[in-house]
C-alpha cells in the first residue's frame, strides 16, 4: 500500500513539511517495502487552489492514504470523496512520520484542521 | 470637446484616491459626469458624496453544473480548468465555486456536453444620484474574490459622451488593471513617502504596461521627503496637484466632508487639475 507525507525534502531523512497543498514535495512511500520516490509538487505556488490541485494529483498516484501536519477543507473534500484518508499531527523527519502512521500514533481526520489559505501564511511550515 | 475618462488609482493604499474622486465629482457637478467607484472591495466613495440611491442590480458570474447522466469522468474540465476550481476523482465532480473565475472553458471542452453553467450571485451595482452627477457603486459581496466580475459590470454603465471619474482599488493587481484599462487617464495618488514612492513605482510601471497615460497627484505634501518630486521629474511624469498636509482637510475627512464643500477655494484647484489631464491627454 501506499501512502504520501507532505516533504520539504526529497528523501527519508527530509523534514515533513506541516502543509499538504503547498508542500514542497511529495514523498510517496510503499508502507510494506519502504521503497519511496519524491516528487516535487506542482502546485506549491499556484495562485489559487492548491490543495484541490495537489489532492487531485495524490489521487492520481494511486495513493491509499496522506501523512502530513495539516489539511484544509477543499483539499480534504477531494481526498475524501476518492477515498483517500488523511493524517495530521506528522512532524519530524519523513521517516519518523512512516513509523508514527504504522504505529497508528496519527489520527484520521473527517474535518479540516486548518482554514483555506494556511498554507500561504505559514511558509515555513510548524506552529500557528 | 471629447468626453474623459479618468481612473484614479494608487500603488499604496490610504493615499487619498476617494478624497480625489469625491472633490473632482463635486468640482465638476454638471449632468454630463458620471462617478463610478470600482472599490468594489470596500466602496466608500459614497460616505463623501452621499448619493440618493435608486437602482441596485446583482451581479452573477457563471459557474458550472455537473449532468451526472452525461459526465464520463474524462477529467477534460479539471484539465482545462486554470484555478483548479473543479475536480474529477474516482466519480465524482467536485465544483469550488468561489475558486471558480466563471470562464466558460470547462463546458466549451467538455465532450459530452455534461457541462451547463449556472449563475452564482458574487455582488451587486448600485445606481443613483449626487447633485447633476450619476453615481454608481459596485459592491462584492463578503468572501468572494472575483472583483473583477463586479468592476466590469459597473464600467458597463458608462454612458457615450459623458465625462467620468472612476475610484479604483489600491495595488497594481487583476481588479485595479479592470478598473483602469480602457480609461484616457490615470490620476496616480500618492504620499511624498518612502512607502508612497515604492508602490506608486508599481503603479507607474502598471499604467506602461497596459499602456495608459497617466499623472501624479500628492497627497499630504510636507510630510516625508521630497524623493516623489524628484522620481517625478527624472521619469518626466506630469505632476499634476499638490494637496498640503493639513490637519483641516483631516477633520474634513473625517467628518465625511469633502475639501471643497468647507473649503471653496479648493474648487478652482480642482476644476484646474480636471482640465490640466484634458490638456495632459490631448498631448
Amino acid at each position: 500500500m501506499k501512502i504520501a507525507v507532505t516533504s520539504k525534502g526529497k528523501d527519508m531523512s527530509a523534514e515533513v513539511d506541516s502543509r499538504f497543498g503547498r508542500c514542497s514535495y511529495f514523498v510517496i512511500v510503499d508502507v510494506d517495502t519502504e521503497d519511496y520516490r519524491a516528487v516535487e509538487n506542482q502546485n506549491a505556488f499556484v495562485s489559487g487552489g492548491a490543495g484541490v490541485g495537489s489532492a487531485q494529483f495524490i489521487v492520481e498516484q494511486g495513493v491509499k492514504a496522506v501523512v502530513t501536519g495539516h489539511v484544509g477543507p477543499k483539499a480534504l473534500k477531494t481526498l475524501e470523496a476518492a477515498g483517500v484518508e488523511v493524517y495530521t499531527g506528522a512532524s519530524g523527519t519523513i521517516k519518523n512520520a512512516l513509523e508514527q502512521y504504522k504505529s497508528g500514533k496519527l489520527k484520521a481526520v473527517s474535518e479540516a484542521t486548518v482554514s483555506q489559505h494556511f498554507g500561504l501564511n505559514n511558509k515555513k511550515g510548524g506552529s500557528f | 470637446m471629447n468626453r474623459l475618462i479618468v481612473s484614479i488609482a494608487s500603488g499604496k493604499g490610504g493615499t487619498g484616491k476617494t478624497t480625489v474622486a469625491a472633490n473632482l465629482v463635486k468640482a465638476l457637478n454638471n449632468d454630463i459626469t458620471q462617478a463610478i467607484d470600482c472599490d468594489v472591495e470596500e466602496p466608500n466613495l459614497h460616505l463623501f458624496l452621499k448619493p440618493n440611491i435608486f437602482e441596485k442590480q446583482k451581479v452573477s458570474v457563471p459557474i458550472p453544473e455537473i449532468d451526472k447522466n452525461k459526465c464520463t469522468y474524462c477529467k477534460k474540465c479539471s484539465e482545462v480548468c486554470n484555478f483548479n476550481a473543479i475536480t474529477v476523482v474516482s466519480k465524482e465532480v467536485i465544483v469550488f465555486p468561489e475558486l471558480c473565475h466563471g470562464c466558460g472553458a470547462c463546458s466549451l471542452f467538455c465532450p459530452e456536453g455534461a457541462i451547463k453553467e449556472v449563475d452564482r450571485e458574487v455582488g451587486t451595482i448600485e445606481t443613483g444620484h449626487v447633485g447633476k452627477v450619476e453615481f454608481v457603486r459596485g459592491i462584492l459581496n463578503p468572501g468572494e474574490v472575483l472583483a473583477p466580475a463586479v468592476i466590469s459590470e459597473a464600467k458597463a454603465r458608462i454612458e457615450d459622451k459623458k465625462n467620468v471619474i472612476i475610484d479604483s482599488p489600491p495595488g497594481t493587481s487583476c481588479p485595479v488593471i479592470e478598473a483602469v484599462k480602457g480609461t484616457d487617464f490615470v490620476l496616480l495618488v500618492t504620499e511624498p513617502t518612502p512607502f508612497g514612492l515604492n508602490d506608486l513605482k508599481l503603479a507607474v510601471a502598471m499604467c506602461r504596461k497596459i499602456g495608459v497615460p497617466f499623472g501624479i497627484v500628492i497627497n499630504r505634501w510636507g510630510i516625508g521627503n521630497n524623493d516623489v518630486t524628484k522620481f517625478a521629474r527624472e521619469e518626466k511624469i506630469s505632476l499634476l496637484l499638490k494637496i498640503p498636509y493639513k490637519k483641516e482637510f483631516a477633520r474634513c475627512y473625517a467628518r465625511g466632508k469633502c475639501i471643497v464643500d468647507e473649503f471653496p477655494e479648493w474648487m478652482g484647484v480642482f476644476r484646474k487639475l480636471w482640465n490640466d489631464i484634458r490638456e495632459d491627454v490631448r498631448k
